[in-house]
């Protein structure tokens, strides 16, 4: 703003950022909606988990109801979300918890710790559904 | 930083609260209810994990073991606490109409407890 103007305003070129075609989302943002989302996602999901232990308490009937639904493919695909979502929150939490003493502040340094949720959230969701596949002999 | 002295008059910092009548409880109950549940759900997730596809005797013999069954009801009133608190800032952060955000505010709760209790009930029995 403070640059001598050599050129009218009417032939200097406007500037246009945040353009649409190359605006990118800091990875901050996403990291912290992210948040919102499963935080969310889990309150709702908290309703399994009791549904899950009610129908343990109800007996083998209503329990081999549960596992039916659990193992049909709707129930895998809620499933595989509701492991996505904890670990997401439960790393990201982690993340927030060293915010609250004030380390990792820097952006630099939030960027990168976002990157390694996102990858760590991919690597242990996959761990725990290989686990689990195997633990239910389906891997042999 | 923003510091809770700073942020909230006299008479409500003399009440605990924080600028907004309520900041300041309310976050320190959230990052409290967090750090619970950090170990709980590490643990969640191993014990689920060790049950995928279990019949329903294993999953009872599970869950009435004693340290188990305190560790569920630990976990379940952590969540949900935690959760009720969480629910209460997003509705805050997007309904403001009044009657619809005390509405929410009030369904929130209820079904916290609600769940809460009818999860804790379902442990006790089979542990008890
Ligand atoms: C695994 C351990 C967990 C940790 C470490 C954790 C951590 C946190 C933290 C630090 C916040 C505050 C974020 C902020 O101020 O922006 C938060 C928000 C929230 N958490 Fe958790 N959480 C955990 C588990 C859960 C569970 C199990 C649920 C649901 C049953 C849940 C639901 C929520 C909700 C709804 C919010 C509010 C989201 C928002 O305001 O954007 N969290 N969590």
């Amino acid at each position: 703003m403070a640059q001598k103007q050599a050129v009218s305003p009417a032939h200097r070129p406007r500037p246009l950022s945040p353009h649409l075609q190359i605006y990118r989302w800091p990875v901050t943002m996403g990291t912290s909606i992210l948040h919102r989302i499963t935080g969310v996602g889990l309150s709702l999901g908290a309703f399994l988990i009791a549904w899950w232990l009610i129908a343990a308490a109800a007996g083998p009937d209503a329990y081999g109801t549960f596992l039916i639904l659990a193992d049909h493919w709707v129930g895998r695909f809620v499933l595989l979300g509701f492991t996505l979502s904890l670990v997401y929150h439960l790393l990201n939490g982690i993340r927030h918890l060293f915010w609250d003493v004030g380390a990792g502040f820097r952006v630099r340094t939030a960027n990168a710790t976002g990157r390694l949720v996102y990858g760590l959230t991919i690597l242990v969701t996959l761990a725990i559904w290989l686990a689990g596949y195997w633990v239910k002999g389906d891997l042999g | 930083m923003a510091d809770l002295a700073k942020s909230s008059s006299p008479l409500a910092r003399a009440q605990g609260a924080g600028g907004a009548g309520h900041g300041g409880e309310h976050w320190w109950a959230q990052r409290v209810s967090a750090l619970a549940l950090v170990p709980l759900v590490i643990w969640l997730l191993v014990s689920l994990v060790a049950m995928v596809g279990a019949p329903h005797a294993q999953v009872i013999a599970f869950i009435a073991e004693p340290y188990n069954a305190v560790l569920m009801v630990l976990l379940i009133a952590a969540a949900l606490y935690h959760s009720q608190l969480g629910i209460q800032v997003v509705i805050e952060d997007y309904i403001h109409k009044e009657s619809s955000k005390w509405m929410l505010l009030l369904l929130n709760r209820f079904l916290t407890i609600g769940v809460g209790a009818a999860a804790i009930f379902a442990v006790l029995r089979i542990a008890l």
